[in-house]
């Protein structure tokens, strides 16, 4: 095969990668942004969504595509109930102090990696896609499943956008984000909105490992690589920012693709993170971030 | 309308406002006037509900505010203009407004009247907020809590860092609304500021309030500012 079609087929794999990582570095970044905390059991909420979604897809014995969009829909609920409950009980307790929540998700992420070992066991579980259909192109074929996934983020991701930026909801996140104090002074719950945009961060990785659990399978390790990963990009981008965010993953995510199949994944994580490094020097905001207040 | 009784705030192990009572009545303008770190300002955020009371009581028309959650006072009916205003500068002008307006659900005519009082910002609405000059920021400042139709309006220090005739329209204002009924606690450093516009000064002195004396008896006594505040 001539350079081209490598090419185009390494740009379609960092593309998927790009499409999953931004929905998982967006939650880790709304949490950042609103809450001011790291959360270092992010990676664990996206593995729990696969799980739950191996769960779902296999005892429930359905068709695979009424199986996958049943699992489309508990996952993300159920992680998101796990994560509000975390959040409720341990962050909350803590007064949102950031060196001692960092410590916290710390715990959370063996805590969940651990149960998940005892109950679903250390294999790889795959999950069916919900459809099969490859798409003919002049040099290979390309799964459209691996497609709908791209759409599919790109479709949340408007969501996203427009919820934070055209809703009312979105608009008190966002104050709460800039002053919680003042926000509470014009009648924002701010502990209530801690809460929920603790819980709509996991929700999004659950829904990213959902999309993705047909081609990469459910593993109890799994959350680790993508968290590395969504650090990556959220200080590449910008904490907090989602244009960031979304540039970030399309930077990592395309260079992560293409330089893995020209030349190995050590050299694209070794590249993605001298990249950290010259951000952090030059920018430490971010390519998007709003300098500190 | 407003009645404090014995409040007592800590900040720490520091005890911040001492068995501090105030009175604030509707339609008048109430000054606290002390030097920095007197307590003025705690005493406005433990109105608010921002820093917790240990001990004292805060009733608005008898209703008791110390027990609620710092997000139910608002929903009373206080508006709050902190220091250094506070936007949330990366929203536009219309957004703050809306944050304003969330707050007891008011109308579009509540957003009317704040309008009318600083037409300057309608001209602004889309304008990120952080973008605005000091004297249009205060302008919006106040215009948010007014947004919340609040019958007792806190005010932080307004006219600091501003222009004479930005002091000036802020003055205006905050006449206006004493004669529309609202009952205004103002927290200003700048005596001439106080002189123009306030009926009754209550002097804060290491947490504590001394009982309010009507506004000429600044006057009369030049000796009260010097003690007080430590200037003549």
């Amino acid at each position: 095969m001539d350079l081209g079609p490598f090419l185009v087929l390494a740009t379609l794999e960092g593309l998927l990668q790009a499409a999953v990582l931004t929905l998982i570095a967006l939650g880790l970044s709304l949490v950042f942004g609103v809450m001011r905390i790291v959360n270092v059991a992010h990676g664990e909420f996206y593995m729990l969504g696969a799980v739950i979604a191996w769960f779902v897809a296999s005892l429930l014995s359905l068709h695979p595509a009424v199986g996958f969009f049943l699992a489309l829909v508990i996952s993300p609920l159920l992680v998101g109930l796990v994560a509000y409950a975390s959040e409720r009980l341990i962050l909350k307790r803590l007064k949102y102090d950031p060196e001692a929540t960092i410590v916290a998700t710390i715990g959370m992420l063996y805590v969940i990696q651990q149960v998940v070992l005892i109950g679903f066991g250390p294999d790889a579980r795959p999950v069916e896609a919900p459809f099969y259909y490859r798409i003919r192109l002049p040099w290979f074929g390309y799964s459209a499943y691996n497609l709908f996934v791209m759409a599919a983020a790109v479709v949340l991701l408007i969501g996203c956008w427009y919820i934070l930026t055209r809703t009312r909801l979105g608009l008190i996140m966002r104050a709460t984000q800039f002053d919680s104090e003042t926000a509470q002074a014009f009648g924002i719950p701010v502990d209530k909105v801690y809460g929920y945009v603790f819980a709509a961060g996991a929700m999004l990785a659950a829904v990213a490992a959902v999309l993705i659990v047909p081609i990469r399978q459910a593993h109890y390790l799994m959350g680790l690589d993508p968290l590395l990963l969504s650090f990556i990009v959220v200080i590449i981008g910008g904490l907090g920012s989602l244009r960031g965010t979304v540039v970030a993953a399309l930077i990592i995510g395309l260079s992560d693709g293409i330089i893995s199949v020209f030349f190995s994944p050590t050299l694209a994580k070794m590249l993605s993170t001298l990249l950290v490094a010259l951000v952090l020097v030059f920018k430490p905001e971010g390519l998007f971030g709003a300098k500190a207040r | 309308m407003l009645e404090i009784t014995d409040l007592n705030v800590y900040h720490g192990s520091s005890r911040t406002l001492k068995d501090f009572s105030l009175a604030l009545n509707a339609g008048e303008v109430l000054c606290l006037l002390g030097r920095n770190g007197a307590g003025k300002t705690t005493a406005l955020k433990s109105i608010m509900g921002l820093l917790p009371a240990q001990s004292g009581s805060i009733r608005l028309e008898g209703r008791e505010l110390t027990s609620l959650r710092p997000y139910e006072v608002p929903k009373q009916g206080i508006g709050y203009v902190p220091q250094g205003r506070r936007l949330f500068s990366e929203l536009t002008v219309q957004e703050n407004l809306d944050i304003g307006l969330m707050t007891r659900k008011t109308g579009r005519d509540v957003l009317e009247n704040a309008l009318k009082l600083f037409p300057r910002l309608r001209e602004r609405l889309g304008q990120v907020s952080g973008t605005l000059s000091g004297g249009e920021q205060q302008m919006l400042a106040t215009a948010r809590a007014l947004c919340i139709d609040p019958s007792v309006i806190l005010l932080d220090e307004p006219t600091e860092g501003l222009m004479p005739s930005m002091i000036a329209t802020i003055r205006d204002v905050v006449l206006q609304l004493r004669d529309q009924g609202k009952a205004i606690l103002l927290v200003e450093q700048r005596v001439d500021a106080v002189l123009s516009v306030a009926d009754r000064v209550c002097f804060v002195e290491n947490g504590k309030a001394h009982p309010a004396l009507p506004v000429a008896a600044l006057r009369d006594d030049p000796s009260l500012l010097e003690r007080y505040v430590g200037v003549s």
